[in-house]
This record gives structure tokens, C-alpha cells and sequence, in this order.
């Protein structure tokens, strides 16, 4: 069925720079002597610590639970002891601001709960397998950390006839997925047969970039050897941003995901491979997500390589094993160059959704930017793989006119950096849209507390005037009573006085 | 260890400002080169005058609104606009129509309407425009081309534009003659044929003799500047393909008094108009079928000023024209965005 490709529009095609880290073996980081875990897993979503300080975890053991839907558990990644469990530490966020975070100091027996491998998931309803799924722990690894569980549970109102794995590994630098595919491409296709089986399907696609010939040439060997012929390999064009998730459905279907859906809207679930090897390992053989692969990369590092890294290790730990810095490095990222952001810290822990850590020089990143005014060269809509008016879209952003954005649909950009990279006047322009955006989300916001204010407000004087009616009507009742026993009381008292009289005339 | 933060995309910038402009003057070398080749020394001179006009009022409009000189100068903005205006003129044009030519596009068209950026009118044609209106008679004197008329040698070129004194025995008429679209439109409309007219000695191979030699030289140039996308391929795309079409409907439907597509397209300002000077990105459509539509728009009023306006050439009025509608088209053309119904 889907034998061609579709070509999206715009897009860049970026020097890689994939050997740095490709031309080095895969290795096992070291065990750190502290885990870092942040309690905040995304914006809004939070965990409560189930252990107590001093308390001594096991690997796999469950040491916080997710208070929202759109968390997972927290699961420790090798045993010790809990040495805090609320303590402000470096996470890795764009604000550079210290979070709450949950401390392992191991005690390096790595010793594990039992495990419980399952010998054949097709026994396994899929609402056991996702139930797995979430209790491993496991989110999107290509950076998201979106929780597998729920993208895996489209609803019957979304019928879903296409798996598409993703490794597309299309940012500069980063090659955790290559090394992935390279090393356990079996593990990716079992793990992808899991992922048939939970969502009753017949196909699926998984996607490397046509650079990636090592890893395409592995997974092909894997398919044959599991004689799996519901899956294809497919080679994409090495343009970024083709690993994006809409953007690789459409170059594999040319099914467009519609604005403000999900891929599921158009019948495609999307899984990176490193979280379709993790499905694998949590159903069939019972091991919960506790280490990933990270490229640890750039001119700044002495080292340059992909290590497999246990969740919680602080970056710095990454660092020394690769040698240390080359240089003075100029930035530390935490992704890729084109959309990772800047770490302030290297104390900051490797999470689920680090692909890479790009130690990078004053050569390879932009130091200083002055921007000038806007020529209006329309580099920016050429390379947008969204098809905006980047330069549009700053005009208005810059006028702080919130509704044309909207109206030339800020909410469709994906940040993909490349109309700023484009840009010859050297506009940053990616920042104005995200400021316009926060500007916008939290005008709603206000505008919604308002509403609900005002609801309340309303509700509040409806609430008076009843109670003042029923005041009143209860006053009037009452009055009523009151007259009406007077009344009687009157008529009482005058029956009575001439039932006296009649007595009296009696007498 | 601690570093400082920063926000995505990291990558170094692909391209400047400077670059962009620095290329578009680049592109005009080997039109400029015939320019010289065909019509003399003027050519250059004007060039030198123009680019030191233009720089002067740059840093002084700079300076009086309070903005970084250094930058600016260095952005090569100004330098193109003045390049531009100056190998619109003639080339024995007395020296103050290229300075006031140079400083109205500068500091009336470019920065009195916010400078680089903000500028709604090619500030090239916005100054050839007023020279045209302004004097007429200096802005129709053409040099003949090489090997036609009377030629200066460099010395008596800049005491020609400078101070107005010619060698002895070379009089003025000697050395002046009107353009091929200049000498077609007037002949025409004394009644005579196309084939009749093109016998002329100013008429070369299939246009203006010379300048046919110029049009391909900044063909040849724009062609480049395209190829290297620091020009929207679809705006001289437009311009000649349009351009095209109608005179060769016309050329068809007779041919006795209406010229042939390859003398519309290789006369005037056809080819510098296309490739450099409707490009200008400030000042023309930005979406891609904007750009299509705008440059087809421009050689639609390109042909019909010069077969039925009072001007032998139009590119300029045809440009400003169409910079007025430049937004208009943009807010109509505005591409589908991805998973967008319509």
C-alpha cells in the first residue's frame, strides 16, 4: 500500500554531523553516586513521593506516584538509599529554575525487584498490555514524553489502520535512535509486533532517515529473521524536520494530521523506536523504563559517543566518562540544535525524554545575534514544513497583535527553528511566537477566570435575590399567620364574649 | 559548572543581510560590464556617484534618527539601490541627476518611510521616477552605443558629466541619440513599419543594437542570482513570460506595428527590471503565487505603457504600480497551511 513517498514542504537539509558520536562502540555509562529524579514530569503534572528519606529502594521499585492522568510512575533505576524526597535541585527545563526533586544515593548492588517476563503477550488483553505499559513507566522517548499508554488508547471513535515506528532521527548531531536500531533492532520489532497486536492491526511502517543505512540494514535482517511481514522499512528523505511526528506520517501516507488533532485523527499511531524496544522490554520480559540511550556529542566533549544511560544520572557523570570538556564549552544543550534547549547546569539529571546532550562550541552555535529590520525576503515561508507566513507572523507578533496571529495560525508552528535559521537578518524570530503564544494561552486563561468570576458573581446574586424572596415570602407567611391568628384570636375572643353574654344571659 | 542559558534554534545563521545584497551587486557585474563595453565611460562614473550620494545620505539619515551608522552602511542596501538607479540613467547625464536621483531614493523613499524594511516603493524607481518626471529632457539623451555617434574617452566623460564642456569638434547631438524603444514608439507613430524602423543603425540582431548585448548580459546575471535563491524565481518568471505571451499575440496579429517578443524582452529595462529591480523583497509580494501574480502584473503594464502609455519604457512605473498592490495580493495568496481544509 504505501509504496511512495510525499514530500512536505520546506524543511532544511542540515549537516548532520552523526559521525561524531556513530564513529564510537555503544557503551554502558558508570553508576552514579547520586539519581536524580524530578517530581514535576511535565507542566502541570506532578508526583507524590511513596518512600521515606532513609528508606532503602530497590531497581524497579515504584518510589512516586503520578497525580495526574498524564503522568507515569517514578521508578528507581538501581537500589540505595532515598536521601531526600522534596529537595530543590538543576532539572531540565528551559528556565533554568530549580524544581522539587526526589534523591537516590545508591549504594552500587544495582540489586532488583523480581521481574515477571510474560512468555507470550498475545495472552495479554490490550488493556493489560497498557496497563503494563503505564506501570513500566514508559513515555515517548523521542523527546516528547508523552505517555505511551494513553496515545496507545486512541478511542472507538478513531479508527486507527496504520503503526508508524519513528526513526527518523532527523535533528543534527543526535544518533541515540541509530544506535538503537544498529544495536537491538530486534527489540524494536518485537516491540512494534506488541504494538500490532494492542491496536489490532494489519501493517505498519518503520521509518529511518536514508543516511541511516546501518540501522536500515539491521532492521531489514530482524524483520526476516521474525519472519514479520506485517512490517516495511522505509528510507525518508534526510530533510529536518521529517522526524516531527505529522510530518512523517505525511511523507510515509500523505495523510496531513489536521490542525489542533493528533495522528490518530487520520488512523496512524506514531511510536519512537526507543519507546517501541521499552514496550518490549516491559511486557515480555517485565522490566520497567529505567535507562535510555543518550548521545553525549559535540566539538566540546573529548569523547563523543552514545551511552546507555539509567534514568536519574546526573549529566556531569556523562561528561567524565566522555572525557570531560575539550574546551571551554560555549552551550550546554539538552536535544538537538535546531529545537533543544540550553542547560544552566550540568547537575542537571538525565530524564526520559534526553536524546541527546550536544556539549557544543563557539563554532557550532550562534553566540551573538543582532538582529536587523526584516527585508522581507521570504526565506522563512520557503523553508516552513507548516507552510506559515513566518515573516507574517512576526510582524504581528511584534505589534503584539494577538488576533491576526491566531488568525494566521501561530498555533500551527512547531518551533522547528528553520525560518530563524534562514533568516538573514538574524530575527529570532522562533522566540517572538512562543512569547505570542504564552501571551495568547495566558490571555484565555485570564479571559476564562474571568468567565468563571463572572459566573460565579452572577450565581452569587441569584442566590440573594432568591434568598431575599424567600426572605420575604416566609416574612409574608408569617404575617399572614399572624394576621390570621389575630383574626381568629379577635374572632375567638368575640365568640368568646358572647358565649359570655349567653352565659351571662344564662345566668 | 554553570553556563549561560539560551534559547533554540542554536545553529548559526545560513545567510545576512549583507550577503544577500552583496550577491545582487555581484549579478549586475556583467551587465554593467557591457553597459561599459556598449555605452562608455558615463556608465561607471555614475555608478562612483551614485554609490557616494547614496552612502552620504545613508549615514546622515542614519545619524539624524538615531540609528547605528556602522550596521546599516555595511547591510550594502544603500549601495544597491544607488547601483540600481544608476544604470537606469543615461550614461551623459549631467552629474546632479544621479546625486538628486540617489539622495530623493535614500532619504525620501527609503528613510522617511522607516528605513530598510518599511519602505512600500522600490526606492531605485521611486528616484528614477522623479528624474523622469522632473527632466525629462537629460533623462532621454542615451549615449549611441559603441561604434554609432561620438565616443568619449574617461577624461572627457567626467568633464562632460561634471562640468558640461565637450572636446572640440564633438558636438552634443553628436553624442546624444534616442533609445531603440524611444525611436521605435516615436517612428511608429509617424506611420511607419516595424521591419522599416528596425533598419535603423541603432537596431542590432533582434533588438536595440548594444543594448540586446546588455539585456542578456543581465539575463545572464539574473539567471545566476536566481538559481542562487537570492531571487524569487517566480517574479521574473512572471514579468517575461507575461511579457511573452502579449507581445507575441500582438506580433502575430500584425506585425507591421507591433514589435516581436524578442525585441520586448531584450529592450529597455526588461531584463534589469525582472531579475533586480521587481525583486526587491521590501517592496514586492511575498507569498510564492503572490510573487507569480505580481510579476505577471508587471510585464502585463510593461507592454501596455509601452504600446499604448505616453513612455517609451515602463519598468519603473510598472514596479511602483505594483508595489502599491503588493499587500493586497499577499493577503489574498496566503499559501494553506498544513492540515488546514482551506
Amino acid at each position: 500500500m504505501f509504496d511512495r513517498l510525499w514530500r512536505f514542504h520546506g524543511g532544511l537539509k542540515l549537516p548532520g554531523h552523526k559521525q561524531l558520536s556513530l564513529s564510537h562502540p555503544l557503551a554502558t555509562a558508570p553508576l552514579s553516586e547520586q539519581l536524580i529524579f524530578p517530581l514535576m514530569q511535565r507542566p502541570g503534572v506532578t508526583a507524590k513521593p511513596l518512600v521515606a528519606v532513609g528508606e532503602r529502594v530497590l531497581r524497579g521499585q515504584v518510589i512516586a506516584q503520578a497525580e495526574q492522568l498524564l503522568g507515569v510512575p517514578i521508578i528507581a533505576s538501581s537500589s540505595g538509599t532515598i536521601t531526600a524526597i522534596d529537595e530543590p535541585r538543576a532539572v531540565p527545563h528551559p528556565s533554568g529554575l530549580p524544581g522539587p526533586c526526589l534523591i537516590i544515593t545508591t549504594d552500587g548492588l544495582d540489586e532488583a525487584l523480581p521481574v515477571h517476563p510474560c512468555a507470550d503477550f498475545r495472552a495479554l488483553s490490550p488493556q493489560a498490555i497498557r496497563e503494563k505499559i503505564r506501570a513500566a513507566g514508559i513515555v515517548g522517548l523521542g523527546g516528547a514524553a508523552f505517555p505511551s499508554a494513553i496515545k496507545l488508547t486512541p478511542g472507538p471513535r478513531r479508527p486507527i489502520d496504520l503503526l508508524v515506528v519513528n526513526g527518523a532521527e532527523c535533528e543534527p548531531y543526535i544518533t541515540c535512535d541509530d544506535q538503537l536500531l544498529q544495536t537491538q533492532a530486534h527489540d524494536v520489532v518485537r516491540g512494534a509486533q506488541i504494538l500490532l497486536h494492542l491496536l489490532g492491526l494489519q501493517q505498519g511502517i518503520i521509518a529511518v532517515e536514508a543516511d541511516m543505512q546501518a540501522a536500515e540494514t539491521a532492521l531489514r535482517a530482524a524483520l526476516t529473521q521474525l519472519g514479520e511481514t506485517r512490517l516495511t522499512v522505509r528510507a525518508v528523505p534526510v530533510v529536518y524536520p521529517t522526524g516531527g511526528e505529522k510530518q512523517l506520517i505525511y511523507a510515509l501516507t500523505g495523510r496531513e494530521t489536521p490542525s489542533g488533532g493528533i495522528p490518530a485523527d487520520i488512523g496512524v499511531i506514531c511510536q519512537n523506536v526507543g519507546t517501541t524496544a521499552a514496550i518490549y522490554h516491559a511486557i515480555v520480559r517485565g522490566e520497567p523504563l529505567i535507562e535510555r540511550i543518550v548521545t553525549v556529542t559535540g566539538q566540546a566533549i573529548r569523547q563523543p559517543q552514545n551511552l546507555r544511560v539509567r534514568i536519574g544520572t546526573p549529566i556531569k557523570t556523562l561528561i567524565d566518562y566522555c572525557g570531560g570538556y575539550r574546551a571551554p564549552p560555549s552551550r550546554l544543550i539538552m536535544g538537538g540544535p535546531m529545537m533543544g534547549f540550553a542547560l544552566t547546569s550540568d547537575e542537571v539529571p538525565v530524564v526520559k525524554a534526553t536524546n541527546c546532550i550536544l556539549v557544543a562550541s563557539d563554532r557550532e552555535v550562534v553566540t551573538e545575534k543582532v538582529a536587523q529590520p526584516c527585508i522581507r525576503c521570504g526565506a522563512c515561508a520557503e523553508v516552513c514544513p507548516v507552510e506559515l507566513l513566518p515573516q507574517q507572523l512576526y510582524w504581528y507578533s511584534r505589534a503584539e497583535d494577538l488576533e491576526r496571529c491566531k488568525t494566521y495560525n501561530l498555533f500551527d508552528c512547531i518551533e522547528c527553528g528553520c525560518c530563524e535559521v534562514v533568516c538573514p537578518s538574524h530575527i529570532p524570530l522562533v522566540q517572538y511566537y512562543r512569547s505570542s503564544k504564552s501571551k495568547i494561552i495566558q490571555k484565555n486563561q485570564e479571559a476564562e477566570k474571568a468567565a468563571i468570576a463572572r459566573r460565579r458573581h452572577e450565581m452569587q446574586l441569584a442566590r440573594k435575590e432568591k434568598e431575599r424572596q424567600e426572605r420575604a415570602e416566609r416574612a409574608k407567611l408569617k404575617k399572614d399567620a399572624l394576621a390570621k391568628k389575630k383574626a381568629l384570636d379577635e374572632q375567638r375572643a368575640a365568640a368568646q364574649s358572647n358565649d359570655n353574654s349567653d352565659t351571662d344571659e344564662l345566668k | 559548572m554553570n553556563f549561560a542559558t539560551a534559547v533554540s534554534p542554536h545553529l548559526k545563521p545560513r545567510a545576512s543581510v549583507t550577503r544577500v545584497m552583496a550577491s545582487v551587486l555581484l549579478a549586475l557585474v556583467p551587465g554593467i560590464a557591457a553597459l561599459w563595453y556598449f555605452f562608455g565611460w558615463g556608465v561607471l562614473i555614475h555608478v562612483i556617484l551614485a554609490l557616494l550620494s547614496a552612502w552620504c545620505a545613508e549615514a546622515l539619515m542614519l545619524g539624524l534618527r538615531r540609528r547605528p551608522i556602522r550596521p546599516a552602511l555595511g547591510d550594502l542596501s544603500a549601495a544597491v539601490t544607488a547601483v540600481l538607479l544608476a544604470i537606469s540613467l543615461p550614461p551623459i547625464a549631467p552629474w546632479w541627476i544621479t546625486v538628486s536621483g540617489a539622495m530623493f531614493a535614500i532619504v525620501i523613499a527609503k528613510h522617511l518611510y522607516g528605513g530598510l524594511g518599511y519602505n512600500p516603493f522600490n526606492p531605485a524607481m521611486a528616484g528614477y521616477v522623479l528624474l523622469l518626471i522632473s527632466f525629462p529632457k537629460h533623462m532621454t539623451a542615451w549615449s549611441p552605443p559603441e561604434g554609432q555617434g561620438s565616443s568619449l574617452d574617461f577624461i572627457a566623460t567626467l568633464r562632460w558629466i561634471l562640468l558640461r564642456q565637450l572636446p572640440d569638434g564633438i558636438s552634443y547631438d553628436a553624442m546624444t541619440m534616442a533609445t531603440p524603444l524611444d525611436a521605435m514608439k516615436t517612428q511608429l507613430g509617424l506611420q511607419k513599419a516595424v521591419a522599416e524602423i528596425s533598419q535603423g543603425p541603432i537596431f542590432g540582431l533582434f533588438a536595440g543594437k548594444g543594448s540586446e548585448w546588455v539585456a542578456s548580459a543581465f539575463l545572464l546575471g539574473g539567471v545566476w542570482l536566481v538559481w542562487r535563491r537570492y531571487a524569487a524565481w517566480q517574479i521574473p518568471t512572471g514579468i517575461l513570460a507575461s511579457l511573452a505571451v502579449l507581445s507575441t499575440l500582438f506580433y502575430w496579429y500584425d506585425s507591421a506595428h507591433y514589435t516581436s517578443p524578442l525585441f520586448q524582452l531584450f529592450s529597455g529595462a526588461t531584463m534589469l527590471g525582472a531579475f533586480f529591480i521587481a525583486t526587491d523583497p521590501v517592496t514586492a509580494a511575498t507569498t510564492p503565487r503572490g510573487r507569480l501574480i505580481y510579476g505577471t502584473l508587471i510585464g502585463v503594464l510593461v507592454f501596455v505603457i509601452r504600446v499604448w502609455g505616453g513612455y517609451p519604457d515602463a519598468m519603473a512605473f510598472a514596479v511602483l504600480l505594483m508595489n502599491f498592490a503588493a499587500p493586497t495580493i499577499d493577503y489574498y495568496t496566503r499559501p494553506r497551511v498544513f492540515g488546514h481544509s482551506s
